[in-house]
């Protein structure tokens, strides 16, 4: 997910999906998506806030780890699924903390879930990694790890890859962002904060292993040009 | 890309990005359960006027792992053998609604002119002499897999009937096109007559080319092919030219061994050399599941542009 999340684009409502995770690249926003007759290009994006600070960030991966541990009891029949690509590293960050404080060595997989979405065909639909699940899910708990839950049809398609790989004993989803417009009946069950926000604007998740820099949330809205059109 | 006709029409940057897709797709092809529904209610068409099995066994299975529909043609059993007409046969079969046709036929440029004829998809399976762009791709792919994924400074032989193959024409495209230095080796009545549109050079001396290569590709002595006698007899064919146990031996441990197949085994290459670790000739069959996935992908299911 090259550029968080965006929305609110002409085109939005016959491929909503694409505001998750478009690009090929890491250059921006709205590179390489190819949403034609999107009038408002992401150019025109400016900063309105800062959500989370590095050490909010910090934090919240901290609760989330000790809250995954508390529901399920432990971390023994755990396994953590990062979403591309930033949900890898954050399941990563996660695993990390359980291990710290509960000293068991949860395993961390990645899922690509290109081939699974339902906007094939409508935009250019490219895998961002390859799937690599370390063990069988069959009989686990899995916990899938996405940095912004918006419409909901990344984690739709996330639910079939899954299904591929085994049997769950149960899926749940843990979720830096909630920022709403939900397509679909699914909802996260660990969430770092529930961000009201307007379909038009975009939540971008920074995080050092990915992109560098320092880590931190921030919500992005169009500028007066884009909002003129949007 | 709306079809895959030639190399030419991929460039270095094409055949990167669908090397790239490909490593996705083998990764679904070792799943215990290889498919995804990526390309579900398309539907591909599988039209051999020439006899293959691994090529049209692959594109079959890259499709069904995708979840598209196939359908089959062959000439034996067809109208063809009543006298239809090229034209009439895949307009025909287009009529039945299809996505995609993956086509074989013995003459140069077919594929070339069905795709001005009908509005799908077109992926050249081989025409005649002239290409065969995804052995090309799974090859390449290959070699990717093992050298990283640029070919710069990698020394390629490609050995046997070269003047009569279109692997070695297609393939000496996409290894010049990553960088790779080619040398097409033979005798003479089986080199090109001129170097025109081969990005290679040429030699008719296979001990002297062996010390300096990292990758040896043999090509099929093509009995059904040859009107003329090209060499005298097939000893001494492998006499000359024949990848012999003696020869490999000489190899360097981390020489490739390829083989477009099918095999002449004893002829261009020994069972032994065929069957040692350095040879990736089976590797070559599955990767040809993953890179037709990747191409079958491209045209259908991404929407992506390929360079």
């Amino acid at each position: 997910m090259p550029d968080a999340v965006r929305a609110g684009q002409p085109d939005q409502a016959t491929t909503p999906g694409a505001a998750r995770e478009g690009g090929f690249s890491m250059s921006g926003p709205g590179a390489g998506e190819g949403r034609s007759g999107s009038g408002s290009g992401t150019d025109d994006y400016v900063f309105r806030a800062a959500v989370f600070s590095a050490d909010d960030l910090r934090r919240a991966h901290t609760r989330i780890a000790h809250e995954i541990v508390e529901r399920n009891h432990g971390a023994g029949a755990l396994v953590l699924i990062g979403l591309y690509t930033r949900g890898v590293a954050i399941a990563e960050r996660l695993g990390a903390a359980i291990e710290s404080f509960e000293g068991v060595a949860v395993p961390v997989g990645a899922l690509d879930v290109a081939f699974y979405r339902d906007d094939i065909g409508l935009r250019p639909v490219q895998p961002l990694g390859s799937t690599e699940v370390p063990v069988d899910v069959t009989g686990r708990h899995v916990v899938l790890v996405d940095d912004v839950l918006f419409t909901g049809r990344t984690v739709r398609a996330a639910l079939d890859a899954l299904t591929e790989l085994g049997r769950p004993l149960s899926v749940q989803l843990a979720v830096l962002v909630d920022r709403g417009h939900r397509e679909l009946p699914i909802r996260a069950d660990y969430v770092g904060k529930n961000l009201p926000t307007k379909l038009a604007e975009d939540v971008r998740v920074r995080l050092a292993e990915v992109d560098g820099g320092e880590d931190g949330i921030d919500l992005w809205g169009p500028g007066v040009r884009g909002e003129a059109s949007g | 890309m709306k079809h895959l006709l030639s190399i030419d029409d991929l460039g270095r940057e094409g055949v990167d990005e669908l090397c790239e897709l490909a490593e996705s797709f083998l990764e679904v092809t070792q799943r215990d359960i290889p498919k995804v529904p990526a390309l579900r209610g398309k539907t591909v068409a599988c039209v051999f006027y020439e006899d293959s099995t691994r090529t049209r066994l692959s594109f079959e299975t890259a499709a069904k792992r995708l979840s598209a529909d196939t359908m089959a043609f062959s000439v034996g059993s067809s109208s063809v053998t009543k006298g239809e007409s090229l034209r009439d046969t895949v307009q025909t079969i287009e009529a039945m609604g299809i996505d995609a046709m993956v086509v074989r036929h013995r003459a140069a440029g077919a594929p070339h002119r069905i795709a001005t004829w009908i509005d799908a998809s077109i992926v050249n399976a081989g025409d005649g002499r002239h290409e065969h762009p995804t052995q090309a791709l799974l090859d390449t792919f290959t070699l990717r897999r093992h050298r990283g994924p640029s070919l710069d400074g990698a020394r390629v032989a490609i050995v046997g009937d070269v003047r009569h193959s279109r692997v070695a024409r297609s393939s000496t495209k996409a290894f010049a096109a990553l960088g790779a230095k080619v040398t097409l080796v033979g005798p003479p009545t089986m080199l090109p007559e001129s170097l025109d549109g081969w990005p290679a050079s040429v030699s008719c001396d296979l001990d002297a080319v062996l010390p300096e290569v990292d990758v040896v590709y043999l090509l099929r002595i093509q009995h059904e092919r040859q009107d003329a006698t090209l060499f005298p007899s097939l000893r001494e064919y492998t006499t000359r030219f024949g990848l012999t146990v003696e020869r490999a031996a000489r190899l360097r441990d981390d020489v490739l061994v390829m083989h477009a197949g099918p095999m002449n085994r004893g002829v261009e290459i020994a069972p032994e050399v065929a069957e040692a670790p350095r040879s990736v000739i089976t590797e070559q069959v599955a990767n040809g599941v993953a890179i037709r996935m990747a191409v079958l992908y491209s045209l259908l299911g991404s929407g992506a542009p390929v360079a």
